[in-house]
């Protein structure tokens, strides 16, 4: 049966394939550019979403593993290893690792104390990324050469590119839905609505939460690995913890615990962030107020008013 | 390294450590009582330190313009409250964190689109402008002896009102259990936006001393809000006490860290990978302090609800 949201599903993804061939014919490549970007943050916000949607972990750190993956890239195409074979599964081994560690101790923690843990570590990485010289500094680092898969794809075509970036994001997507509807989600959403209760019917919600926390890092690597190869340029803004901010935000606008709402979010935000900056300097200054008022309005997200979210 | 050295940056440690003190008393009263994530905290230090150079310009007077400073401040962070914050209260800790997230993309573009991208000069008046000898034979600013006495009149004004006044007994017993006091009468709306003022002039006033020794300019608030974030979680949340403890504590240990860190490490691993090391370990102290804070006592040192 073809359900309402099904049918939005297939129109927007239609969309999306469609879209290079039309902004060749029309000249507009720089929307391949811009698309492209807002798919691969689609990727790390999806993966936030695991976490803070459906596993109410409120992670303020997920920057680092973006940043991570972009590094593992870097570092690697620096030392000549340009093979993205070889690249984008360290990128994803190193965050998954990164997170493992980091939620090992977070978890532990809850309420106000995990927002701040989870920010602090963060702030320890963008540090250590500041701090290293060898590796651009403060400055950041250009990447010599796009990853190469040999065979399989060519980076350095931006529409092959982006076909990538849009089947890894689809890809992602059906993931955690996969996953969020296993019986490993299923513990996972029961820990967030009611930690007692779960422990009560036996189970314990630390091993799943740091199992989601892990998996979650690891596919914000992959994005990581991606962003890197999208702007060809890494530097420790991208774990920022203003990135942190917006990655949160993309998910909440769009709809935390939904198939669909970290898409929509990341989509919108970047959208309206493009129309302001080609109206004004001074963009922030009426982004500012409009995510407070979207905080304070609109609770459900923007996917609340398409359909029910599933949590 | 003379021993000279160390007292001289001992010194910077506890003035840094005290406008953490500044910072963090307000902040952690807020989250305390309102169980309220505030990250723009660090835009009414901004605020407080812009006004101060633009104030003190104005009325060419700089006592004028720092009371006038301090009193703006206080009315912006009223505002704040009244306006935004007020109905976040009832929220969870994410929509917090996000609303007041773009407060701060907010005060940011606002004081740019006002004062520019660059940064502000603050300038003192001559008294504040000289040295004093300290007993290691060394100078000292007089500038950063005067910070470290107001910060600490201001920490012992604080604890004479929290402790002794009434408006403090309402404070403690807020931060303990703030239904119970709403149950016995107590008018808690007032007693949250009079506390929210009262934080935000703090911030300003931190503010508007660090303005001659860093720089004014967009985003300073960011830098000072996450280690003051840090200073709270080590106090232990809703406890003035422990964010004084906190934030002498990380002032010290990151001020230290930055000096000597380096030159320890050298003495034990080769010159060159300490140069590489140094720095990165010293940014990175503070928050390893918290980590293994939090691991030892997870509510913090002096926590405030039982």
């Amino acid at each position: 049966m073809i359900t309402k949201r099904m049918l939005l599903w297939l129109v927007f993804v239609l969309v999306l394939v469609a879209l290079p061939p039309l902004a060749t014919v029309l000249g507009q490549t720089y929307y391949i550019d811009l698309v492209r970007r807002m798919l691969i943050l689609s990727l790390a916000a999806i993966s936030l979403n695991l976490i803070l949607g459906y596993g109410g972990l409120v992670s303020f750190g997920h920057a680092a593993y973006l940043g991570i993956g972009a590094y593992s890239v870097g570092i690697m195409s620096f030392y000549g290893v340009a093979s993205g074979w070889l690249q984008w599964p360290l990128a994803i081994g190193a965050s998954a690792l990164v997170a493992l560690a980091i939620g090992a101790v977070s978890i532990r923690t809850s309420g106000v104390y995990f927002i701040m843990i989870t920010l602090a570590f963060t702030q320890m990485l963008y540090y250590l990324g500041i701090s290293l010289a060898e590796f651009g500094g403060d400055d950041g680092m250009r990447l010599k050469a796009r990853s190469q898969f040999t065979g399989l794809v060519d980076l350095r075509d931006p529409v092959a590119f982006y076909y990538l970036a849009l089947a890894l994001m689809l890809f992602s997507v059906f993931l955690v839905y996969r996953i969020v509807n296993s019986r490993f989600g299923m513990v996972l959403r029961a820990a967030k609505s009611n930690d007692a209760r779960t422990r009560a019917i036996g189970f314990s919600p630390y091993p799943y939460r740091l199992a989601a926390f892990v998996i979650a890092g690891a596919m914000c690597g992959l994005a990581g690995a991606l962003y890197a190869n999208h702007t060809n340029y890494i530097t420790p803004g991208l774990m920022s913890w203003q990135q942190s901010g917006d990655l949160m935000f993309m998910v909440i606008l769009g709809g935390m615990a939904s198939t669909a709402g970290p898409v929509l979010g990341t989509f919108v935000l970047l959208l309206v962030e493009e129309v302001l900056k080609g109206w004004t300097e001074y963009w922030q200054a009426v982004l500012g107020p409009l995510l407070v008022l979207s905080v304070i309005f609109f609770k459900r997200g923007l996917a609340g008013m398409f359909y029910k979210p599933d949590a | 390294m003379t021993w000279g050295l160390v007292f001289e940056q001992l010194l910077n440690g506890l003035q840094y450590g005290v406008m953490l003190f500044l910072m963090a008393a307000g902040l952690t009263l807020v989250l305390g009582i309102m169980n309220m994530v505030n990250l723009a905290h660090g835009s009414l230090y901004m605020v407080g330190a812009y006004l101060a150079v633009a104030l003190t310009g104005w009325t060419g007077n700089y006592f004028a313009g720092v009371a006038l400073a301090l009193l703006c401040t206080l009315l912006v962070g009223m505002a704040i409250e009244v306006v935004a914050l007020r109905t976040l209260y009832n929220r969870d800790h994410l929509d917090q964190v996000l609303a007041t997230f773009g407060l701060i993309l907010f005060f940011n573009e606002l004081v740019s689109m006002i004062w520019g991208r660059g940064a502000q000069y603050a300038s003192l008046p001559v008294w504040l402008q000289g040295h004093i000898d300290l007993f290691t034979g060394s100078r000292y600013p007089v500038y950063r002896v005067t910070i470290l006495v107001v910060g600490l009149l201001v920490a012992i004004l604080l604890w004479y009102v929290v402790t002794r006044t009434r408006l403090g007994m309402l404070v403690r017993a807020g931060a303990s259990n703030r239904t119970m006091v709403g149950a016995l009468g107590v008018n808690i709306k007032l007693l949250y936006t009079v506390v929210f003022g009262v934080g935000a002039a703090l911030a300003g006033l931190a503010g508007l001393m660090a303005g001659p020794i860093y720089a004014v300019q967009p985003g300073m608030g960011e830098l000072i809000l996450i280690q003051v974030f840090v200073v709270i979680v080590i106090g232990g949340i809703g406890s003035v006490r422990g964010a004084l403890v906190g934030a002498i504590i990380v002032g010290v240990v990151d001020t230290l860290g930055r000096a000597f860190l380096k030159p320890l490490l050298g003495s034990v691993i080769s010159p060159p990978a300490a140069e590489a090391a140094g720095p990165a370990l010293a940014s990175m102290l503070i928050y390893l302090l918290m980590a293994l804070v939090l691991a030892v006592r997870p509510a913090g040192l002096f926590p405030a609800r039982g």
